[in-house]
């Protein structure tokens, strides 16, 4: 079991380092010069030639690829143009605040999901299961801006004006200086993913309830709560682990959209920025992080999966 | 403690009845055979037993009196203290019922009021099983099929229940295996003075274990009495076609068979790795005679099968068709070759296209192999369709519309449109009733004399034996243990092996 | 299957849930209905709009028509004096156009993908679906980002990053309902008459798949239409001066207090849009699921 984590690990690796490729070949695509870029319109052939070589642009390809990942490796993510500093100082904040979104997202979702999707499964049939699927597959359905919008319709102008919809941190300061900042941007992403959480947690604990082991297990006289918490929910756990990373990682995607409409400082909101201002750097850095996160997420939740399924788990 | 149902009556949520008015008793230490085909509500009689309906069934009326206490009459849970520890419950399907990720000695232990590593080693012992902490702490996956049914039985019998209901424990177990698990079952049934309850559709098998039988039809019961009065002088018409339906070792000998060799299959060798599934076996089937290869689970008689038919390239040897060598491909076969052997799969739940109905499904193979024309086509088709015995209103119908007896013989009526001179049928009747088993085995028998085909007919139930072949080869580990004449066979078996089959196999 | 229902149906049914009647299972669903008038509403209002937009107010989405931000005409002015109400009527057909056309690309590429390393299996399985990993390890919008950064916010270029990006998903899909599929004994039965493998593919995979593909197909579209809307939003879709929702909700939420028709309209649109396409998905998932349960 050890080796298939292991052979897990190497795949995800490989995966990786191809999306490194791929973001590298993307970026080499990108229109325009980044040495003119910096320099301006006024810049001298001469200028822009020294500052090319300085920046490494007139080396080989593979090169500069190597240099790239080796800087990444180093912790130096490049410099940028925009800001003209270094790709670390513009995200080092910025990466901590939207890990703090990502963080609550996640936990309060997959606690409202787990929860909400056994309760509706346990209750098969009944209205209040109906409602709940009726909600949540309405929510599902919205894009995140829309659901956010709506949100800051409903709580922060029209009906209530309960939280800010914009998010106003005095440099220097934390985003969580003001927590009711960080109530809207958290709730939308919570709402974008805990339904499909929920239904999934309850489609599989219907069929557990369903199966052979957990019939047997009621007509061996077992206690219902012993039915439920030792022979259901433990095999509910492999199939949503796997959906709950899915929906997880997502949010690394959703996260940009959410930023963007609450002005969060994060680095969704740093990405959108850097292509608006064809800042390759910074655009490639966020971009690899990004897919990392994703890359990372998903192998968590394979593992998770092979953990608790036994027939892996007793080799 | 013994069982009393009477006139119990179960119908759905909606209101349709499914059991209308059924009534058994069983004293203790007797057991109790509840007999009937697929929707004869054995089952639901059964778990009544335990005071358990399946989602969407309620109780109407009746009673269900375990040692004087009405059942129906309790709360469910009062019902629940009852299950496991005054009655219980053995399942037809350990793979289904057994927690996979719960070792074995939990799964039993959770039965009993107290935890006691002492009572499940005993438990485990009593069932014929290792009892050391090491085997108990094994999961169901690393234990065969017969293991996890007995782990099933030794968690039922762990509380010494008053009442134990086996729903159907030995199918899709070996024959061997089988005889095992009813032994234990009488044993231990006996020695508690149990109240058993045994549901099955298979009579050969109530023959060993049951000291009475009531047999049950679309919910009710149309039978009752001791075993031999039952089987040996049955009253109801139902008892006695389902009788008749059962395949018998006993009979007389077919007039023996004259015929050249059509399919040859020399040397055939087959590896996965260093598993070897079929180890040089030599196999000749003659004109008009019906060959059976038999083998259990294992023995390589379904990739022989498929290698005679060309649904596996991957042996070595050679098959030959008069003479010729075959491709060991169909793709690689003329159309010649490939209308002059064909085969039948043993699930009719998939071997058709659910997408197509009767007629296109069985239109295909002459599309593909032959140059007829639509019309010669359809005309034909309608004639291999009557040949089965399907009405030809069925032929527009979809496959999900058709029973499983009916979608086989469709399949069948596909694999003979060509008119092949070998047939290759891969356990064609293992997944239908008894009954309906009967009618498939007379379609084939009627077409094999009208069209002098050869068939091979794959099995792993040495009963059918008289009832539909010639000549028989059982198959062992790959090789062919014995080979000759039916009546040879069975009333002079030459190999242990098939020696030990007829001993296992329960007779009427 | 529980232990118990094992019995009463001596072989299990093994094939899979496309049944011919299957949309009219779906129909029979009340979300079926719903989803459908609602997303027919939508879908009305987008098509017909830009035609009846100036014959209703009778300004263009793109004139002046009137002091920013006021409340003159049916749903007032947005920031640069445009009629709302009539670019709010412009604004669903582009949207709508590119979500179908990417949906589209993502289907016929994921479907033919998915079947053909279910089929095949073995190594050239493992390779396209590993590769098809690779594809899977961006989520969608960053990957349109990127694709946008890199080439300019053109409307082919959204269609097709949205649909390429559909595509490794769908695939996955496709070829699990394959793999079903082709160890039903059906497929083996057609080698047997050695049939083409391209026409086992489509004559016996692909008509037996559909359920699970109909349902992908109603799920990408409410995504297609999400990200499409988002990234205009984001600024980086369909660009100014055109009407489009997604710009529309963008351009117009700084007046959110004085003028709210101007995010109302196009939010309203979009979400009733999307909850209808996902009702109607929803329906077809729940018709394949119940097959058996007849």
């Amino acid at each position: 079991m050890a080796r298939l984590i292991v052979r897990r690990l190497v795949v995800s690796l490989a995966v990786l380092w191809l999306v490194t490729l791929l973001v590298f070949i993307a970026t080499l695509l990108l229109p325009g010069d980044p040495a003119r870029a910096i320099l301006g319109q006024q810049a001298t052939p001469e200028r822009i030639a020294a500052l090319q070589h300085q920046l490494n642009l007139d080396a080989p390809v593979w090169q500069r690829y190597l240099d790239w990942l080796g800087g990444v490796f180093t912790g130096d993510l490049g410099f940028s143009t925009a800001t003209q500093g270094s790709v670390n100082s513009l995200l080092g904040d910025r990466i901590v605040a939207s890990l703090v979104l990502l963080v609550a997202a996640a936990v309060i979702s997959t606690a409202v999901g787990l929860a909400l999707g056994t309760w509706t499964a346990m209750r098969r049939g009944r209205p209040v299961d109906h409602a709940v699927s009726g909600i949540s597959l309405v929510i599902a359905a919205l894009p995140e801006f829309v659901i956010g919008m709506a949100l800051i319709i409903l709580l922060s102008t029209t009906v209530f004006r309960l939280f800010p919809s914009v998010t106003l941190t005095r440099p220097g300061a934390q985003v969580w200086s003001e927590p009711s900042q960080l109530v809207l941007p958290v709730l939308t992403l919570v709402l974008v993913v805990a339904p499909y959480i929920t239904r999934m947690m309850r489609a599989t604990m219907s069929e557990v309830l369903d199966s052979g082991y957990v019939e047997m297990a009621r007509l061996k006289g077992l206690p219902e709560r012993t039915v439920i918490v030792r022979h259901a929910f433990p095999h509910a756990i492999g199939p949503v682990a796997q959906v709950i990373a899915l929906q997880l990682a997502w949010l690394a995607g959703g996260v940009v959209v959410v930023e963007f409409l609450f002005r969060y400082p994060g680095i969704g909101q740093a990405l959108i920025d850097a292509v608006n201002k064809r800042d390759v750097e910074v655009v490639q850095a966020i971009t690899l992080m990004i897919a990392a996160m994703y890359i990372v997420v998903n192998l968590l939740a394979d593992i998770v999966g092979m953990l608790t399924n036994p027939k892996v788990a007793a080799r | 403690m013994s069982l009393d149902v009477t006139d119990l009556r179960v119908s759905t949520v909606a209101g349709s009845p499914v059991l209308h008015g059924v009534s058994y008793s069983i004293r203790p230490g007797e057991i109790l055979a509840l007999v009937g085909e697929s929707g004869s509500g054995k089952t639901t009689a059964g778990l009544a037993a335990l005071g358990h309906f399946r989602r969407g069934l309620v109780p109407s009326g009746g009673t269900v009196t375990v040692g004087g206490t009405d059942i129906l009459g309790l709360t469910e849970p009062e019902r629940r203290a009852l299950r496991g520890r005054t009655v219980a419950y053995v399942p037809q399907d350990p793979a289904l019922s057994l927690n996979p990720s719960l070792r074995i000695g939990r799964q039993i232990a959770e039965v009993l009021p107290a935890p006691d590593a002492d009572r499940v080693a005993e438990v485990l012992a009593e069932v014929g099983l290792p009892s050391d902490p090491a085997y108990q702490r094994r999961y169901p996956h690393q234990l065969s099929g017969g293991q996890q049914q007995r782990v099933g039985i030794a968690m039922a019998f762990a509380c010494r229940p008053g009442v134990v209901v086996l729903d159907e424990p030995t199918t899709g177990l070996d024959v061997t295996t089988q005889a095992l698990v009813l032994e234990t079952i009488g044993t231990l049934a006996e020695e508690h003075q149990v109240a058993a309850l045994y549901i099955t559709h298979d009579l050969a098998v109530v023959a060993q274990i049951a000291d009475r039988v009531a047999v049950m039809r679309g919910g009710r019961v149309v039978e009752t009495g001791t075993t031999r009065e039952v089987l040996g002088h049955p009253t109801h018409a139902y008892t006695r076609e389902l009788l008749d339906a059962v395949p018998s070792l006993d009979g007389a000998a077919p007039a023996a068979h004259e015929g050249t060799p059509v399919l040859v299959a020399k040397d055939i060798s087959v590896s996965y790795g260093s598993l070897d599934v079929l180890r040089s076996v030599d196999l000749t089937v003659d004109t008009g005679e019906c060959l059976m290869l038999l083998g259990e689970s294992g023995s390589g008689k379904t990739t022989l099968s498929q290698c005679l038919s060309g649904l596996t390239a991957h042996y070595t040897g050679s098959v030959e068709l008069d003479g010729v060598p075959l491709a060991p491909s169909t793709r690689q076969r003329s159309a010649v070759q490939l209308r002059d052997v064909q085969y039948v799969f043993q699930s009719p739940f998939s071997s058709l296209n659910p997408r197509r109905t009767i007629a296109q499904s069985v239109e295909v193979p002459l599309t593909r192999l032959t140059t007829m024309d639509k019309a010669r086509r359809r005309e034909r088709v309608a004639e291999m369709l009557d040949r089965v015995r399907l009405s030809r209103a069925l032929a527009r119908r979809l496959p999900e519309q058709l029973s499983g007896g009916e979608r086989q013989r469709a399949a069948i009526a596909r694999a003979l449109v060509t008119t092949p001179r070998v047939l290759v049928c891969d356990e064609v009747t293992s997944a239908l009733d008894v009954s309906v088993q009967a009618t498939v085995l007379d379609v084939i028998n009627d077409l094999r004399r009208e069209l002098g085909m050869a068939i091979v007919f794959v099995t792993h139930n040495i009963a059918l034996a008289r009832e539909v072949a010639d000549r028989i080869a059982v198959l062992l580990d790959g090789r062919i243990a014995e080979c000759g004449p039916v009546d040879e066979v069975l009333t002079r078996p030459s190999h242990t092996y098939t020696r030990e089959l007829l001993a296992n196999t329960p007779k009427l | 299957m529980t232990a118990v229902d094992k019995l009463e149906v001596v072989a299990t049914p093994e094939v899979p849930a496309t049944h011919p009647g299957l949309f009219h299972r779906a129909w029979a669903l009340p979300t079926a209905k719903i989803g459908t008038v609602l997303t027919a509403v939508v879908v009305l209002v987008a098509v017909l709009g830009p035609w009846l937009g100036p014959v209703i107010t009778g300004h263009d989405p793109t004139d002046f028509a009137g002091k920013p931000f006021k409340h003159d005409g049916i749903a007032g002015t947005d920031g640069i004096g445009r009629d709302v109400f009539t670019r709010f009527l412009a604004g669903g057909s582009t949207l709508l156009l590119y979500a179908v056309l990417a949906t589209a690309i993502g289907i016929v590429l994921g479907a033919a993908v998915g079947m053909f390393a279910g089929y095949s299996g073995g190594r050239l399985d493992s390779v396209v679906m590993r590769g098809n990993d690779v594809l899977l390890s961006f989520p969608q919008l960053v990957f349109a980002l990127l694709a946008i950064a890199m080439i300019g916010p053109h409307g082919w270029l959204l269609v097709t990053v949205i649909g390429v990006t559909h595509a490794p998903r769908i695939a996955r899909v496709a070829r699990q309902a394959t793999v079903a599929v082709v160890g039903c004994d059906y497929i083996r039965a057609a080698e047997m008459y050695a049939v083409p493998r391209w026409r086992i593919l489509t004559g016996e995979v692909l008509p037996n798949i559909t359920g699970p593909l109909m349902v992908e197909l109603g799920l990408r579209l409410t995504y297609s239409i999400g990200y499409v809307a988002s990234l205009s939003f984001l600024g980086l879709g369909i660009q100014p001066p055109s009407a489009d929702w997604g710009l529309m909700i963008n351009e117009n939420r700084i007046a959110l207090v004085v003028q709210p028709w101007g995010v109302l309209l196009p939010v309203l649109a979009i979400a009733v849009l999307t909850v209808g396409t996902n009702l109607i998905t929803d329906s077809l998932a729940s018709a394949a699921a119940h097959k058996e349960a007849r």
